[in-house]
């Protein structure tokens, strides 16, 4: 059975209550994407700016759960300074870690373990290119709360690809 | 704990636990297998009975049986056990018009499938034969949106004007503006108790005067009719709409009562077998109420477990479960308050005179997300969202809130186990 120590992960907690880039950008030149949980009312909003192919500047506002808040701070202290390509991979890892079946959320796993050796199927995830990152994991045991996490990171997303094609028109 | 007796100190020290209502809420709960559930090894602290309530035994038993002896289609058979669906299917009608006090329970009360198809009904059915373009409908800021969404789509085709009362600063109903707000209204759709603040709004007042206006009076009886004695002569509405399933009945069964001259005059609103007295080339002919309303195969077996959820809540006396509820949320009001001082805040009317037992609470600034994850985990169930009432969020300032809501089966453990369960999220996130 999960306990809530998977889910609220100290490293969690302390993005939660210390959100890192948290404030607004001047949109243009930064692009603004909102993210919306039509389900409990939370919205992110991220400001992404692009410049030489490199996330130059990341910033978080909007309000929501904890997992939601510290998800989004965990991701822009992640993707700041990074080129473009190394952050959508990134992306693609972190979704990947969110989409764990949930017929094998019954499994009991070692509580808390990043690593997901208790799992038999193939392994997407490298967690060593996730760091702290690797602290959300413990969402995927509470499916209600995976969007929480995923919410910042489908805007993130979102936000590169309109900035791709801005730049490709 | 078992003892509820008013001398009986609460289990929180100060407050006393509530008095006896007439009935033994502790008792109770042996009724309800699902209460008898663990849920992380702990018992299940049920608190979303707004949302939805659990049902008994004796509401299983009879749905069980239905289909074990008596199972065939309404309104069809000739064969003996077709007659008794009939009878039972009919039986059940007759029960709720008992319950609601409905002065022709054989032709004003309709089976729909929940409150929300019930409201739909009267927008669809009674909307589109009587308001055209710039007619007026006022609605109010707490309705949840079942009772608001049917009027803004009517609104959208018809071109409607639709007008609001507004909640003041108290949590009730600003009634300072109505004569003003009700002039040249047609239709007023009321909550008859807020699903979010408990508010029961003076509800026979606002009917009469919409009635010298003329107006249509709709009432959304969701979270009212499970809990407060109900009477549609006093309570004054010409509609009135509820679900079976959050009044310890079955889900996909809801009742709209509509007073008859209104639903004799009304067009149809689905189409198909059993709402018709001829179907030819050219068109059809209605049948008679209440069948004119209910197209196709009805819900049967849930018919006869709302029939027996409405006999189990009249055994227990709609008066003692308001009381029982009116006790409770006194407790919980006073141990919330007591543990938890200005970093609780219920949003909602002080008191119990005119408010329900639902309880929406913000604590410090805990996500109510994240408060209802910690409170799962000692097993306590209460709803984080915006509870369907969107209007109501943006007037209280807030994208979603906790709900505590009660029922019969709950007691001051319950309140006691919420209690605890907040005090554990203040330490996670503190």
């Amino acid at each position: 059975m999960p306990g809530l120590e998977d889910l609220y992960r100290e490293i969690i907690l302390d993005h939660y209550r210390s959100p890192r880039n948290r404030g607004e950008l001047p949109a243009p030149p930064a692009h603004r994407i909102e993210g919306f949980n039509p389900l409990c009312g939370d919205e992110v909003v991220v400001y992404v700016q692009v410049e030489d192919g490199t996330v130059a500047d990341i910033r978080i506002s909007g309000q929501g759960c904890s997992i939601s808040q510290s998800s989004a701070s965990l991701m822009s202290a992640a993707v700041k300074g990074k080129p473009v390509a190394e952050v959508r991979d990134l992306i693609r890892t972190f979704k990947t870690m969110m989409s764990v079946h949930e017929a094998r959320l019954g499994d009991e796993g070692p509580a808390g373990q990043a690593n997901g050796s208790a799992d038999a199927e193939p392994q997407a995830t490298d967690p060593e290119a996730l760091g702290e990152l690797a602290a959300l994991q413990g969402v995927v045991k509470f499916p209600v709360r995976i969007k929480c996490a995923t919410l910042s990171w489908n805007a993130l997303a979102q936000g590169l690809d309109e900035v791709e094609e801005s730049a490709a028109g | 704990m078992a003892d509820v007796s008013a001398d009986a100190p609460g289990p929180s020290g100060g407050a006393p636990a509530p008095a006896s209502p007439g009935f033994d809420a502790t008792a109770l709960k042996a009724d309800f297998p699902i209460l008898g559930r663990t849920v992380h090894g702990r018992r299940v602290v049920y608190l979303d009975s707004a949302s939805s309530s659990q049902r008994p035994q004796a509401v299983l038993d009879a749905m069980d049986d239905y289909y074990a002896t008596t199972h065939a289609n309404v309104h069809r058979g000739v064969y003996a056990f077709a007659e008794e669906a009939d009878r039972r299917y009919e039986a059940a009608r007759l029960s709720v018009g008992r319950f609601l006090g409905a002065p022709d329970p054989e032709h004003e009360v309709i089976f729909t499938k929940n409150a929300t198809e019930a409201l739909n009904l009267v927008a669809v059915a009674w909307g589109r034969a009587n308001l055209r373009a710039g007619d007026v409908v006022l609605l109010t800021d707490m309705e949840h949106h079942s009772s608001l969404v049917p009027w803004l789509m009517l609104a959208e085709e018809r071109g409607l004007e639709l007008r609001w009362l507004e909640v003041d600063d108290d949590y009730r109903l600003d009634l300072v503006k109505l004569d003003q707000l009700l002039d040249g209204v047609k239709l007023v759709a009321c909550t008859a108790m807020s699903n979010v603040l408990g508010t029961i709004p003076p509800f026979a007042e606002l009917a009469r005067a919409a009635h010298e206006v003329g107006a249509v009076v709709v009432a959304d009886g969701a979270q009212s009719v499970p809990h407060v004695p109900t009477d549609v002569g006093s309570l004054g509405c010409d509609f009135l709409a509820f679900s079976a399933h959050k009044m310890l009945g079955p889900t996909g069964i809801g009742v709209l009562w509509g007073r008859r001259a209104l639903l004799e005059a009304m067009p149809p609103f689905l189409g198909g077998g059993g709402m018709i007295r001829d179907v030819r080339h050219d068109g059809f002919t209605p049948n008679e109420l209440p069948w004119k309303y209910e197209a196709g195969t009805p819900p049967i077996a849930e018919a006869v477990g709302l029939g027996a959820a409405v006999d189990y809540l009249e055994a227990l006396g709609l008066g003692a479960v308001r009381a029982h509820e009116m006790a409770l949320t006194a407790y919980a009001q006073e141990v919330l308050a007591e543990r938890f001082g200005d970093d609780l805040r219920i949003f909602g009317p002080a008191g119990t005179a005119d408010r329900g037992g639902v309880l929406s609470l913000a604590y410090r600034d805990v996500h109510p997300h994240d408060l209802a994850q910690v409170l799962d985990e000692k097993g306590v169930c209460v709803r984080a969202g915006h509870h369907c009432a969107k209007p109501l969020m943006r007037r209280l300032g807030v994208s979603s809130l906790a709900r505590a809501s009660f029922y019969v089966y709950n007691d001051a453990s319950d309140v006691d186990a919420l209690a605890d369960a907040l005090a554990d999220a203040g330490t996670l996130f503190g």
